[in-house]
């Protein structure tokens, strides 16, 4: 049982939850997530992305979209309820040292697991220049943190309500095609913006790590949910990744494999809003 | 074969048994071989295939002490040498004959933990009745004693009667053992490190204690209850059972003992990395490892539809890909959710076959359709990369390899397809490489399986280890044995 200190809505469908975790937070390091289980019984396990955490009070930070219903029933709880089950932190941390010159994009709510990985670039000594995509200026979160970081800030959104009206790629190429080209570029977010964001940075070989969110069930490398396939090869994207060479990614076959279970997982997210306005109605 | 209900095997046997008492006389070994082998009481397969409850029912009494009397108490006892834990089977066989359930259990829990587990899944017919001379006399293992039958009839009783005390406990010694992972080696060691008063904390990965008795091995084999019972024994000895813990993520083995204070470590996190087969295909959408598949159905619950998070693809034609229990388990799972076809392939033949007798039979019973000799070339997608087919080739038997079974070897120019839109790759699972890594100083094989020495214990000072992590995928029974070394030697470390 982990309890829920503190929740924030950051926008219409994403929250910020700080729960007490003191031994996750100890040992976490940034790329890394946990798994969290709302019912022991009945509920799903689901992979989330530790996005901040303080040793000194024992807690991480979760930042999440309400995509499915976990997340939906996350979002429902809150300060002083307890997540009934939450395993971490899993995965290998993120390979941080000093490359130079570190381009990060982050798509919508990817910008949470980015943040860490970016701070902890910054620290290491690397120039940072950040862009931040959105569909729209409302869902954009936390740009005032990637400010901070940023020696040189992006922002894009798809509507042009705030920044420059683009994809992320936009610019991303604008970088790659700079001299001297940056060392690294990170990428994180939906699957269909990273396999782009590979892509672009590709002919100008700047090596690009991708962080993966697949479907998972026990994140300890037991039963090959998670699998991708990178450079041809079968990986589990718990105990091998959450990052890897987006190069050699087969997106393609990610995403097949995420919308596995899409019409199950929808009708089990209509119920969700369906209770949800039953309830509302009654009040 | 007529399928015989549990009333009608009770009749038969009460009839029996009144005929057999009413002589008052000492059976001759020529009268116990008349006897006729009881039959196990099961669910019908037709209702079966459409419920998770358990197909074996379980004998009566009379049934059990009509199989026990079939007995010979052979004095050079071939059954013990059979038993990977040497229970003493003439001594509780014949107690349970005389009609002494209580002690019977006794006498097996001297050297089983869990004999309600284990009476259930422990592969009899290649260990302690593969010996039997009951069975060599009538020329079929299929006749020999039933002795694990036996042995659960009287531990379920006494399992149900609420009389199963807690084991009593010394006092407290102040010294303290971490256990990591939960399944049966764990278990054991659990037991027999806190009787004699040490301190001990459980850690187990998933949020449910139990290891693959719980999340592999279906209900309809081996009901939660029973694991449960286990583990709530456990927990009112006072071993402390902390879920969602992962030891060399949330804290690493080392921390254990060097921050935490623990005073001696045993792994028992078993063997936990599907094996795959490396063909194309294998990565679409509707390829499982039988874990996966397992895991959503069983412990996930997804074959409560209505109640589970967890969803579990609505297959209609399943092909499970190996020869196991795990294969089988894959299967009959299938049946249960209500697959139209199970199909399952197997390279070698039937006699190859690693998994339990008796759950091929029931396999066969639910209707899951056999190709021997048939092996996996390739999986088939459609345009939105789902399963659509698989391209199968088959095998004939050719020279004896060096473990002396035929090796398989394919028929070139055989291919053929089989429409699927399901594969359950069950071909085995390699050990689960995470403590490894993050404990370099331990020493494994080329496998990754934890080298131990006779007392259990590995390269690492305090530390121990054993079950399915020492010696690869292996059974119930050896892992509670390996436990039970294990614990022995954990105890006289403490002791000095
Ligand atoms: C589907 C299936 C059917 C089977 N059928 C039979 C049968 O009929 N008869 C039979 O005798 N055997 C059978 N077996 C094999 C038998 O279940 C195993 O041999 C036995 O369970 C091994 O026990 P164990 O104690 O070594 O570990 P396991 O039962 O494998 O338990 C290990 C536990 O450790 C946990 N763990 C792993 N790593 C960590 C970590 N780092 N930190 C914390 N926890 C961790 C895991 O989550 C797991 O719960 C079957 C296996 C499967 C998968
Ligand atoms: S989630 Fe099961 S192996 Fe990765």
């Amino acid at each position: 049982m982990n309890k829920i200190l503190e929740k924030k809505q950051l926008s219409n469908e994403v929250f910020r939850m700080k729960v007490h975790a003191p031994l996750i937070a100890e040992e976490r390091k940034p790329g890394q997530f946990v798994i969290v289980q709302l019912d022991s019984d009945f509920g799903e396990r689901i992979p989330l992305t530790i996005a901040d955490a303080n040793t000194a009070e024992g807690t991480i930070t979760l930042i999440f979209q309400t995509v499915g219903k976990t997340t939906h029933n996350l979002a429902d709880l809150n300060p002083g309820d307890a997540i009934q089950n939450l395993l971490g932190p899993l995965g290998r941390p993120t390979h941080i040292e000093k490359f130079g010159t570190v381009v990060c994009v982050g798509g919508g709510i990817g910008v949470a697991p980015l943040h860490p990985i970016a701070e902890g670039m910054k620290k290491a000594g690397n120039k940072m220049i950040i862009i931040m995509g959105a569909r729209n200026k409302e869902l954009l979160i936390m740009e005032d943190l990637m400010g901070k970081i940023a020696d040189e800030l992006i922002i894009c959104t798809d509507d042009g309500s705030y920044g420059r009206k683009c994809l992320v790629t936009e610019p991303l190429k604008e970088i790659c095609e700079r001299v001297p080209k940056p060392d690294m570029a990170v990428a994180i977010g939906p699957p269909i913006m990273m396999k782009f964001c590979a892509q672009t940075t590709k002919p100008y070989n700047v090596p690009t790590v991708v962080s993966l969110n697949t479907i998972m069930i026990d994140g300890t490398g037991m039963c090959g949910g998670c699998r991708v396939t990178v450079g041809g090869k079968t990986k589990f994207v718990c105990v091998d990744g959450p990052e890897f060479d987006g190069h050699q990614v087969d997106f393609d076959n990610m995403m097949k494999r995420l919308g596995a279970y899409k019409n199950l997982e929808d009708k089990a997210h209509e119920k969700c809003h369906l209770e949800e306005s039953m309830v509302k109605a009654k009040k | 074969m007529s399928h015989k209900d549990k009333e009608q095997l009770a009749g038969e046997a009460n009839e029996l048994m009144s005929k057999i008492l009413s002589t008052g006389k000492q059976l001759s070994p020529k009268e116990r071989l008349a006897i006729p082998a009881q039959e196990m009481p099961s669910q019908d397969p037709d209702k079966r295939r459409g419920n998770m409850s358990e197909v074996a029912l379980g004998y009566t009494p009379e049934q059990t002490r009509l199989e026990a009397m079939r007995c010979l108490k052979c004095k050079t006892a071939p059954c013990i040498e059979g038993c990977p834990v040497r229970i003493d089977i003439p001594g509780f066989v014949s107690a349970a004959a005389e009609g002494n359930f209580q002690k019977s259990i006794d006498i097996i829990k001297k050297n089983s933990l869990l004999p309600a587990v284990c009476g259930r899944v422990c592969p009899q017919e290649v260990q302690c009745q593969l010996n039997c001379t009951v069975g060599k006399s009538l020329k079929s293992v299929d006749k020999a004693v039933s002795i694990g039958r036996i042995e659960r009839f009287v531990a379920d009783l006494e399992r149900k009667s609420d009389k199963q005390e807690t084991p009593a406990i010394k006092p407290q010694t102040g010294k303290k053992v971490a256990v990591i992972g939960s399944g049966p080696a764990s278990i054991t060691v659990a037991a027999d490190v806190r009787r004699e008063g040490h301190a001990v904390t459980m850690f187990e990965a998933f949020h449910k204690p139990g290891g693959v008795m719980m999340y592999g091995i279906p209900e309809f084999r081996l009901p939660k209850a029973i694991v449960e019972k286990e583990i709530n024994t456990l927990k009112s000895m006072g071993v402390e059972i902390k879920t969602s813990f992962v030891v060399g993520r949330t804290r690493k083995l080392r921390d254990l003992i060097d921050k935490d204070g623990f005073d001696a470590v045993f792994i028992g996190t078993g063997a936990g990395l599907p094996k795959f087969m490396n063909i194309e295909g294998e990565n679409l959408v509707g390829v499982y490892s039988a874990n996966e598949f397992l895991t959503r159905v069983n412990l996930m619950r997804a074959y409560d539809r209505e109640n589970a998070d967890t969803p579990v693809a609505y297959s209609r034609k399943v092909v499970v890909l190996g020869g196991g229990n795990v294969a089988m388990d894959a299967a009959r799972s299938a049946v249960r959710l209500g697959a139209q076809d199970v199909h399952l392939v197997y390279r070698r033949t039937e006699v190859e076959m690693p998994a339990r007798i008796e759950e091929v039979r029931h396999a066969k019973e639910e209707g899951v359709i056999f190709h021997i000799l048939e092996n996996a070339k390739r999986i088939l997608g459609d345009e939105k990369g789902h399963v659509k087919a698989m391209e199968c080739l088959r095998y004939e038997l050719g020279a004896p390899d060096d473990s002396g079974r035929r090796r398989p070897v394919e028929i070139r120019g055989s291919e053929f397809t089989m429409e699927v839109d399901t594969v359950i790759v069950a071909i085995g699972n390699d050990s689960n490489p995470l403590i490894k890594q993050t404990t370099p100083e331990m020493v494994t094989t080329k496998w990754g399986n934890i080298i131990v020495d006779e007392n259990g214990k590995t390269s690492v000072d305090r530390v121990y280890a054993g079950g399915d992590i020492v010696l690869g995928a292996a059974t119930v029974i050896l892992a509670m044995g390996q436990g039970r070394t294990a614990a022995a030697s954990i105890n006289k470390l403490l002791a000095s």
